[in-house]
């Protein structure tokens, strides 16, 4: 207990005496640690963009059709295959999804947004946080995502233009937006959500598809009764409804295109980050250590046991770092007030959480080999010989 | 009569050097006295230093037995080692001596804070020992604020101020001008002998052993004289010997 007291003494007071010098390396490890968080909350904030309306269905599995390799855009399902669905045992509830891409006009520039239909009550339409779900059939109306009401500025009561290529030449098409709902990006972009026949009236479409007004789902979204059975009730599917696949919500993500790949990206980055961490904050260490070898030979010499000065190695370390990643951290959440909502950074990610443990464990990585150089050094090295 | 702090009994040290032995400590035997301050002396190579790192208990012997204050060391492991240079031992060195980021105070007072015995009474003992070197005005100076004369002072006065039996000094004015050592080995000598402490000063510098009581003079190895009247080290001194 008195050593790591000691130890204590020793590493404040250095670093207080040197606080230039740590204040560098503090400072170093702040904008590792900016460029660390920047990195993981782009990767969630991607991630998020991508996967938030399919990881926040109200849905254990997923149907799509055969052989699409659970891929949603490769998907169209048959008209009749959700009311297979719903006889199956089991099954709670299943909603047919209906998904595509188009532009609304917004106020300062044309706005991208997923085209989503979902049947009110059923999964896959989210909860709507503000005014009502739309009416079925085609009632012309519309439930945006909170993002997609930030950027373009329609709010409920407002009528929107939506620009819709239709066999080849664009249409406009006017939805009354009714309600709100909120994180519910898909495919990088902010969704609206309509019935079954407006998505179909509204979306765009090749010239054979003008030919044929029956809305196909692309996929159904199935709540189970008993929602630990996935397995078993992924398989009874499988067996009574013809022409399908199933999947469950994270194989679903991970088949999203460009999903893995593009978070493989981002974790490679963030690790490399880390690492570059870890050698700034060793190499800095170690030069340290080799700069005070007689001092340590003196310590040693006059008493102070290895322990000790072991501790005091790690304690110095733990303070550079946690001082380093203070000030990271709050470089990064200034940074992120300018970010326009366009950017897609989401700091409340358990990968920033993570991120932040990891930035708090690179510093006694990155020092262990000076920790243990210290406590090889000899205590004869404060006389002259050897 | 003076107990015995100190006992060296037929010390060997031998090194293997281009794979042949070499006695670095070849067969020493001595003892020194609480209130008795030894200068160790010799040529480069002699083996002062090697013998000051057994004494010190920082390199084990090849054989023969040293004895501090009663206590055997080669019947010491590792950490009884630590402890006794902590409690029964005090250092000055020849440079690289004050810890750099702690002030005077706190480099004679982190003696007290390793042996746990850091109190208000103790606190004013290092504060009185600074003053006592003419330090008074330089408690709160880090090492890089003060001379190197001062810094020895500190040296010293971290040395003893835990009351060890064995006050150790390598070269302790070696990187002083000559009035500085004069003055640092005048008052070395002056504290050991009041706090009646063995001390033993490694030393290239013969004119400083006009301030010791006795002085062992060392060649490859050996011990080859030793001058214990006030006439022969004086001589000495004056580099008649």
């Amino acid at each position: 207990m008195r050593a790591l007291s000691i130890a204590t003494y020793l590493a404040l007071k250095e670093v207080w005496r040197g606080r230039g010098r740590f204040l560098l390396v503090s400072l170093v490890i702040a904008l590792i640690t900016l460029l660390v968080l920047f990195i993981a909350a782009l990767g969630e904030g991607l991630a998020n963009g991508n996967r938030q309306y399919v990881s926040n269905l109200n849905a254990q599995l997923i149907v799509f059709l055969q052989k699409s390799d659970t891929n949603i855009s490769s998907s169209q399902l048959q008209v009749d295959t959700v009311r297979q669905i719903r006889r199956v045992d089991g099954v709670a509830a299943a909603g047919p999804i209906y998904t595509s891409s188009t532009e609304i006009e917004a106020n300062k520039s044309p706005l991208k947004v997923s085209l989503l239909a979902a049947e009110p009550g059923q999964p896959g339409l989210p909860p709507v946080i503000a005014g009502r779900v739309f009416h079925t059939g085609d009632s012309g109306e519309a439930v945006i995502d909170q993002n997609v009401a930030l950027r373009s500025g329609f709010q409920v009561g407002d009528e929107m233009t939506i620009r819709s290529t239709q066999g080849g030449t664009d249409e406009f098409f006017y939805l009354r937006v009714v309600g709100l709902t909120s994180n519910q990006s898909y495919f990088f972009q902010p969704t609206i959500f309509t019935s079954a026949a407006t998505w179909e009236k509204v979306r765009p479409q090749s010239a054979a598809d003008l030919k044929d007004d029956t809305p196909y789902p692309n996929i159904i979204a199935v709540q189970l009764a008993d929602p630990k059975q996935i397995q078993s009730m992924e398989m009874q599917l499988l067996t009574k409804v013809p022409n399908i696949e199933v999947a469950d919500i994270p194989t679903t993500i991970n088949a999203i295109p460009g999903y893995s790949a593009q978070q493989g990206t981002v974790q490679t980055q963030g690790v490399f980050t880390l690492l570059i961490g870890v050698l700034v904050i060793g190499g800095f260490f170690q030069i340290q250590i080799l700069q005070k070898v007689p001092q340590i030979g003196v310590l040693k010499a006059i008493g102070s046991s290895n322990g000790t000065v072991g501790a005091s190695a790690v304690i110095q370390i733990i303070i550079v770092t946690a001082i380093g990643v203070g000030i990271g951290g709050g470089l990064t959440y200034l940074f992120s007030l300018g970010f326009p909502p366009t950017i897609p950074l989401v700091f409340n990610g358990t990968s920033s959480l993570f991120a932040v443990v990891a930035l708090l464990l690179i510093g006694p990585i990155g020092g262990l080999v000076s920790v243990i150089y210290a406590v090889r050094i000899e205590p004869l090295k404060a006389l002259r010989l050897q | 009569m003076k107990e015995i702090v100190l006992e060296v009994r037929d010390l060997v040290k031998t090194f293997i050097l281009d794979g042949a032995p070499l006695n670095a400590v070849d067969h020493v035997s001595f003892q020194v006295h609480s209130g008795e301050f030894v200068a160790l002396v010799g040529p480069s190579g002699s083996g002062k230093t090697t013998l000051l790192s057994i004494l010190a208990a920082l390199l084990t012997q090849s054989s023969g037995e040293v004895f501090i204050d009663g206590q055997q060391l080669s019947a010491m492991g590792e950490s009884e080692r630590v402890k006794l240079r902590r409690s029964r031992i005090g250092f000055t060195f020849q440079s690289n001596n004050l810890i750099p980021y702690l002030t005077a105070q706190e480099n004679v007072e982190f003696m007290l804070r390793l042996n746990g015995t850091l109190g208000k009474v103790n606190r004013l003992r290092a504060e009185e020992l600074l003053a006592r070197l003419g330090l008074e005005d330089r408690l709160r100076s880090l090492p890089a604020q003060m001379s190197g004369g001062q810094q020895q002072r500190v040296a010293i006065a971290r040395a003893l101020i835990h009351n060890p039996a064995v006050v150790l000094a390598d070269e302790p004015t070696a990187s002083l001008d000559t009035e500085r050592a004069f003055q640092v080995v005048q008052t070395f000598a002056a504290l050991i002998h009041e706090n009646q402490r063995a001390g033993i000063m490694v030393t290239h510098d013969l004119r400083m052993c006009k301030y010791v009581d006795r002085v062992l003079q060392m060649r490859d190895g050996k011990l080859v004289n030793e001058c214990k009247t006030r006439i022969e080290i004086e001589a000495l001194a004056r580099g008649e010997h």
